[in-house]
């Protein structure tokens, strides 16, 4: 069954699961396009979010620029804005943070966390990169599509996502819009399936679940979340497909358009709502989950201590996945629910505020006399903290059906959405690339450079949205190109404006952390083995990076958890998740 | 969205009881230094694990279309839909094809390969009688003035047979790749033709579960349980 030599006299089981080599490429073709390798898939996933991410990142710079300094730029014209803002939300929701933490982190980090060869399903796994890189290219066709990419909002709500009123209504956009959203599923189940069953089946012996890492938590129990909620963003696609092209009225109720009586009558927007939030609140998680674990995992080896309290980690990172599942009408409150319905999701909602808050108390705990080493990661998961922390607090706020009426559809909920789901997984990808960058290359990021990069984004984030909270409260609506007309304060503008500098300023410095990803992949130092001297797997590679197949001869066998960092009596700082513990590695068992 | 929460629920408490099994009470940072133990994940087929999450994201996108048709059944203008005959003939096939893939499964762990051969025929067949059927009640729905758009039952039956039929049609791709790899030994045939059966089972239990919330046997059976409830 097993390729691993083992001592009868050691006590180590054989292997349960047979150790199969993973598949070799066998051309140019099968190397480099189409291959099975999970870390490069993991490359090719990240690479292209990245890549898609620019785009959207472009699209916010237009965004502010409009707001900043209405009527100043011609070329931006109200559908223009609408198209802007729909496709930076979409892309930045989906095609980025989606695909980086589940395809990117998840294809790269979790066969070498739990000591596998591959992912199980490595054809699979091919494929599912390929239904998102197709899914993307949809994605990047509607901007050349007659009418262009919909203009309907990152919710894409009926009716008026598919009426003439709205850019790319009844043209291509939102068609194109919906079939590569469909698409995006289609591939994330395939590869879904891979990391939920790898976790499962391929961990090699001595990974018990609680000696998993904690990232690997976090992407295990977003990746099943996203199993149960994209389907209903699945069959709210197809269903608005149907109403767009086949003239099925699932979501249309009867109405009159200029003048007009179209066919539809009966169809309720509502449904959509649901079937939308269903899958929207969950997705929120789906992104915050991996970088919960990733965080931990951060926070744990650039301070050298255990990570505070890992059983309540694990508990909490399943329980807020399990009840992100009854929170989804919380982004309904004005839809005109029944009261009652209301008040349950408000409580929902802020039940989930217990275990997101004992994840914060823990990192804290962790940090408490640790010896932090101001790494650009532990810089990125510091930021985090704050910032996840700031905008869990608005969500409180938001979270209560009194509190949310008047602030709905303000820029508040702009400002909150984006401090906790935008800049804070986007802090967590940032030290999750300077942390494996090494692994992933074999050289060091510059770290002069990103000292830059982490400072002009972190207090620039702050510049653009703190303020941005102020906008909403005095009233100002989000999805309006143009305020400058109506009833708000001239001191408004002048935020805006300073708003909009600021994000200009971030987006340049994203400019410098490509530049400097591209120039230390070629000239950045070596960096040695393990250079941050972590305990977990991935890190335990007989080469660095590593080969394909991981391991070399023989899987590794885990004698302990990942967080052994500063044990009294160790001869290191750490012990490795596959040391045996020999008197040899150490002075003194205590 | 009871439909789906219910859903959601039963996938919580099993997932929840497999965790509490696999010890995520355990506390790692006590087992430090010497080895305490080494157990070894695993143990089923990879196979099985990968269908049985597959199952979990199938059913949850059924059990989304049939709460979606719950919600659409609130509305005033909601009637039930007649359904054509045929539907019942393509149901008993189902059913047939169903047990037919359950008897290749047994003949297969028995090692008989005639018998496999013939339940494996026999279930096909039967399989492409029920897709003919449903091709037959989407043209009979369609001549009595039920075509796609006409009404919102009509158009949740067209939708969520449709997803039905792509399924099954994935199933017989999956089937018949299992049917060109049988000369790689009985063991791993058996395994591949019981997740088959498995997978024939989740369509029927699927199929019966979407005509009884179509037909508004689901709603009445909620009403009964509720009146006899209060």
């Amino acid at each position: 069954m097993s390729s691993v030599s083992e001592d009868p006299d050691s006590g180590i089981p054989p292997a349960e699961v047979p150790d199969l080599p993973p598949p070799h490429a066998h051309g140019w073709w099968s190397r480099w396009v189409f291959s099975q390798d999970a870390k490069y898939i993991a490359l090719q996933y990240s690479g292209t979010a990245i890549a898609i991410g620019m785009v959207a990142l472009v699209l916010s710079w237009l965004i502010r620029m409009q707001l900043g300094f209405p009527g100043v730029f011609d070329f931006i014209s109200a559908e223009a804005y609408y198209q802007f803002i729909t496709m930076h939300g979409m892309i930045m929701v989906v095609y980025l943070l989606t695909a980086i933490f589940l395809g990117g982190f998840g294809n790269y980090l979790i066969p070498l966390m739990v000591g596998a060869r591959d992912m199980v399903f490595p054809f699979v796994n091919m494929l599912s990169f390929w239904m998102y890189f197709a899914a993307v290219v949809v994605l990047v066709a509607s901007f050349f599509a007659p009418g262009g990419p919909t203009g309907a909002g990152w919710t894409l709500y009926p009716p008026q996502a598919i009426l003439s009123g709205t850019p790319g209504g009844t043209g291509w956009g939102i068609v194109l819009m919906l079939v590569s959203l469909i698409l995006f599923i289609i591939g994330f189940t395939m590869g879904g399936l891979n990391y939920a069953v790898t976790v499962l089946q391929a961990r090699t012996r001595g990974m018990t679940l609680m000696r998993m890492p904690l990232t690997v938590w976090g992407i295990f129990t977003a990746t099943v979340m996203a199993l149960l909620a994209f389907p209903a963003l699945f069959v709210a696609a197809v269903m608005m497909l149907f109403d767009r092209l086949l003239g099925t009225s699932f979501f249309m109720p009867a109405l009159v358009e200029m003048g007009q009586q179209l066919s539809y009558g009966g169809g309720s927007p509502i449904v959509f709502q649901h079937l939308f939030w269903f899958f929207g609140h969950p997705e929120v998680y789906i992104v915050a989950l991996p970088a919960f674990g990733i965080v931990s995992d951060l926070i744990a080896v650039h301070a050298r201590k255990n990570i505070f309290g890992y059983r309540m980690m694990v508990w909490a990172i399943v329980i807020i996945g399990a009840l992100s599942f009854i929170v989804w009408a919380h982004h309904m409150y004005v839809s005109g629910m029944h009261p009652y319905f209301g008040f349950f999701f408000a409580t929902t909602t802020l039940i989930i505020a217990v275990p997101t808050a004992l994840k914060v108390y823990n990192w804290i705990l962790t940090l408490w006399r640790g010896d932090i080493h101001l790494t650009l990661p532990m810089l990125f998961a510091l930021g985090f903290i704050v910032t996840f922390l700031n905008g869990g607090l608005t969500g409180l706020f938001l979270g209560n059906v009194v509190v949310d009426v008047p602030l709905s559809d303000t820029m508040f909920v702009v400002a909150h959405f984006h401090m906790v789901m935008g800049v804070a997984p986007i802090m967590v990808i940032f030290g999750a690339i300077y942390h494996w960058f090494p692994l992933i290359s074999g050289r060091m990021l510059s770290h002069r450079l990103g000292l830059i990069h982490f400072w002009v984004t972190f207090i620039g984030a702050y510049a653009i949205f703190f303020p941005m909270h102020y906008v909403g409260l005095v009233g100002v609506p989000r999805r309006y190109p143009d305020i400058s007309a109506s009833f708000v304060p001239d001191s408004v503008a002048t935020l805006n404006a300073f708003i909009s500098v600021a994000a200009l300023t971030v987006g340049a410095a994203q400019i410098l952390f490509l530049f400097n990803f591209a120039w230390s992949l070629r000239y950045g130092r070596k960096a040695e083995p393990n250079p941050w001297r972590a305990a977990s797997l991935e890190w335990q590679t007989p080469e660095m990076p590593p080969r394909h197949g991981n391991w070399g001869k023989e899987l590794p066998v885990v004698y302990r958890w990942a967080y052994e960092y500063s044990v009294p009596g160790a001869s290191r700082d750490f012990i490795a998740q596959d040391d045996p513990g020999h008197p040899a590695s150490w002075s003194h068992v205590p | 969205m009871s439909i789906v929460l219910g859903f959601v629920a039963l996938v919580a408490v099993v997932a929840l009881t497999w965790l509490w099994k696999q010890g995520v009470a355990d506390r790692p940072w006590l087992e430090t230094g010497a080895v305490t133990r080494i157990p070894s994940p695993g143990g089923q087929p990879t196979g099985r694990a990968g269908l049985g999450i597959f199952l979990i994201v199938a059913g949850g996108l059924f059990a989304l279309s049939g709460s979606a048709v719950s919600m659409r059944m609130g509305y005033a203008d909601w009637f039930e839909m007649r359904l054509p005959g045929v539907i019942w003939i393509g149901l008993a096939l189902l059913v047939l094809s169903s047990l037919a893939l359950q008897a290749a499964s047994f003949a297969a762990r028995r090692g008989d390969a005639r018998g496999l051969a013939r339940w494996l025929g026999a279930g096909t067949v039967a399989m492409t009688g029920f897709l003919m059927a449903q091709g037959l009640a989407w043209v009979r729905l369609a001549e009595s003035g039920q075509s796609l758009a006409a009404t919102p039952g009509a158009s949740f039956f067209y939708l969520i047979s449709g997803l039905h039929v792509l399924h099954v049609l994935g199933g017989l791709a999956a089937l018949a790749r299992v049917g060109a790899r049988q000369g790689r030994g009985p063991a791993e045939a058996a395994t591949a033709i019981g997740l088959c059966a498995i997978y024939w089972h989740f369509l029927l239990i699927v199929w019966i579960a979407m005509l009884a919330i179509l037909t508004g046997w689901a709603a009445d059976a909620a009403a009964l349980c509720r009146a006899i409830l209060s």
